[in-house]
């Protein structure tokens, strides 16, 4: 056994790695491949649905959205598959405009805050508040998005000259009331909204004429069948 | 190997991870994943599964083709194996539980470089039939499982009052945070670890004693 | 895509995100090279080395190739991992015997340190141009260095001390690595504005 062995493993060619290796890869480089195209539909329907839900909760009563991005220094609807940073118009069930919703990102307490906040330009009033992504303190900072109270702040909030940050209840409309022992979170969710709605502010529309609804004849079956 | 043998030592191969060579808490590798991802019982579940999945397809193949892959080339070949399975992992769980995949994040990838399975692959299924290969990373696994979800379900209890979601103590129940914070995860371990140490040194006493005093009673005798 | 404030980046690495007590990477070298100050500290420059020549090359494969296979990324980051640390075995065991010497397996398996490997998944993910990801590199490098000086230094004072012979071992290396983690939680919102 010992002697066959050791004439068995004689150094194998630098071919024979190389194929070995090379082999190796291109069938996990298929196996691969077919599983991101089998899996590739899904997980751009949940990310599409994700996005959806989130737009739907900060502008309400609305059932249909658009993504929006600057083109030639006005608003103009993305093509299909635009990567640019953009908003969102949200519309009603009779295709009217309802509001836009914008993204915003900024430092927390402890890691990047990202969220999406619901305007209507013709009111100039915050109407929803949704944190989309954060790292913020357990049972403290956390409250951005599991304290009620605090999320419904900006249910109607005025933002000019500018939203502000309160500690002891809210006295003017563009007053936000900041979670106790959380101060620094909640005056950062705060500071994103200022600053996302100072950079989009000159960008949008005039009241009454934004972008109409393109017409999305799968999509908008697809939304009205889902359960509104 | 005659055919009675093979299933024994199947099973004692399987037996062995779970408890005596618990990858955890007895060979301490995979560390990195255990402490990021339980701070829930659901995330320690899910990790654990991932892991599952990854240990025991890269044990199966490994084994199966361990006589076509040359010694030089064998821990590239392992690691090319182990990343397809991750990426395999990755996708799938992205398309069926996208918010748990958004929890995990990219500690699910980080997989691939959980020196437990590459020290597996090594170790055991390079050298030993499927069938005992695979029992041995099934084994291993179930053992990893357990034990992060030992952690997970008591990081979740002390830090949230909650297990897999369910709120057990009521509204007045402080939550001890750090639990769920990095320094209770480093801690908890450290606690479990020491826990397991004391048991084991206990055991290792008695044995001891019980030798100590049948050498008596045989000098008496 | 517009770039995060570069200091900001830089700080959260190294201290407020700390790739090694916040995010748990890099835990096998922690502990298993921490035992004594002079190794740490040259590991962890090795560490920071991977990690930059892992940071360019994670971005030039983003950018032009994997843009047309994003699922090739996990192998590809691993292969490029494997490369450089192989790359700075071959120097380091020619420019330093004694170091190679000193670093033993601990330098192969730089490869499996899991914080190279999250430095390169999380630059693409937030898509980091090259400065900004080689400014988290560093970041992240000098944060994995300073937790493993700080342990080694805890470390080889608690050699002097009586500790009971059921903690000694991995137990208490993460009970001090949990103080360690809680005392860095200090830097939390280091950089919010008190505006």
């Amino acid at each position: 056994m010992a002697a066959e062995q050791a004439t068995a493993k004689a150094e194998p060619s630098s071919i024979k790695l190389a194929f070995t290796l090379g082999f190796a890869g291109l069938l996990s480089g298929l196996a691969l491949v077919a599983v991101y195209e089998a899996t590739l539909p899904t997980i751009e329907a949940n990310k599409a649905e994700a996005l959806r839900v989130a737009v739907f909760k900060v502008v309400k009563n609305s059932s249909a959205m658009q993504k929006l991005v600057v083109s030639g220094g006005k608003l103009a609807i993305a093509a299909e598959g635009d990567k640019q940073p953009g908003i969102f118009a949200a519309y009603g069930k009779d295709g009217r405009f309802v509001g836009y919703a914008i993204p915003g990102k900024g430092n927390g307490f402890q890691d990047t805050i990202s969220l999406l906040y619901g305007f209507d330009p013709a009111k100039k009033k915050v109407v929803g508040m949704e944190i989309l992504e954060s790292r913020e303190t357990p049972g403290l900072g956390d409250k951005i998005f599991k304290d009620k109270a605090f999320v419904g702040n900006f249910s109607a909030l005025d933002v000019d000259p500018q939203i502000v940050v309160v500690k002891s209840g809210r006295k003017k409309p563009n007053e936000v009331d900041a979670i106790t022992g959380a101060t620094i979170s909640s005056k950062a969710v705060v500071k994103i909204i200022n600053e996302a709605n100072k950079s989009w502010r000159q960008k949008l529309a005039a009241p009454g004429s934004e972008p109409a609804l393109k017409a999305q004849p799968k999509k908008g079956a697809a939304a009205q069948g889902k359960g509104h | 190997m005659s055919a009675e043998q093979d299933p024994s030592q199947a099973y004692a191969e399987f037996v062995k991870g779970i408890w005596k060579e618990n990858p955890v808490f007895v060979q301490v590798l995979g560390m990195c994943p255990m402490l990021a991802v339980t701070n829930t019982a659901m995330n320690a579940v899910a990790m654990g599964g991932a892991t599952f999945f990854v240990l025991v397809g890269s044990s199966f193949l490994v084994s199966l083709l361990r006589r076509y892959i040359p010694a030089q080339v064998r821990i590239s070949t392992y690691i090319i194996i182990i990343a397809s399975f991750v990426t395999i992992a990755d996708y799938v769980l992205q398309a069926a539980l996208p918010a748990i995949h958004k929890e995990l994040g990219a500690f699910i990838s980080l997989i691939v470089v959980n020196c437990l399975i590459l020290g597996r692959q090594e170790a055991f299924a390079s050298k030993n039939t499927v069938k005992v290969a695979v029992a041995d990373a099934v084994g291993m696994a179930i053992g990893f499982l357990f034990a992060m979800l030992c952690l997970g379900s008591l990081r979740e209890i002390l830090g949230n009052g909650s297990l897999f979601g369910f709120d057990l103590f009521g509204p007045r129940f402080e939550p001890w945070v750090v639990m769920i914070l990095p320094p209770g995860g480093f801690i908890m371990l450290g606690v479990l670890l020491l826990f397991f140490n004391y048991v084991k040194v206990r055991r290792q006493k008695r044995a001891a004693e019980i030798a100590r005093v049948a050498a008596l009673e045989q000098e008496a005798a | 895509m517009e770039q995060p404030n570069l200091l900001y980046i830089f700080v959260s690495a190294l201290l407020i995100n700390n790739f090694t007590l916040y995010y748990f990477l890099g835990l096998c070298p922690f502990f298993g090279v921490s035992g004594r100050i002079a190794t740490a500290f040259r590991l962890g420059l090795a560490t920071i080395f991977v990690m930059v020549i892992t940071a360019i090359a994670a971005w030039a494969l983003d950018r032009w190739v994997l843009v047309h296979a994003p699922y090739l990324q996990l192998i590809s980051f691993i292969v490029v991992i494997a490369s450089t640390v192989q790359f700075v075995e071959m120097v380091i065991k020619k420019a330093s015997p004694v170091l190679f010497k000193a670093l033993g397996i601990f330098l192969p398996l730089i490869t499996t340190n899991c914080a190279i490997l999250y430095l390169a998944l999380t630059a693409s993910k937030k898509g980091y141009d090259l400065v900004t990801g080689l400014v988290f590199a560093v970041g992240a490098g000098a944060g994995f260095t300073l937790a493993l000086v700080l342990m080694a230094g805890l470390r080889e004072e608690a050699e002097l001390s009586d500790i009971p012979s059921i903690v000694k071992g991995t137990a208490m290396n993460l009970i001090i690595a949990g103080l360690l983690s809680l005392a860095f939680m200090g830097f939390a919102g280091l950089f919010s504005s008190s505006a």
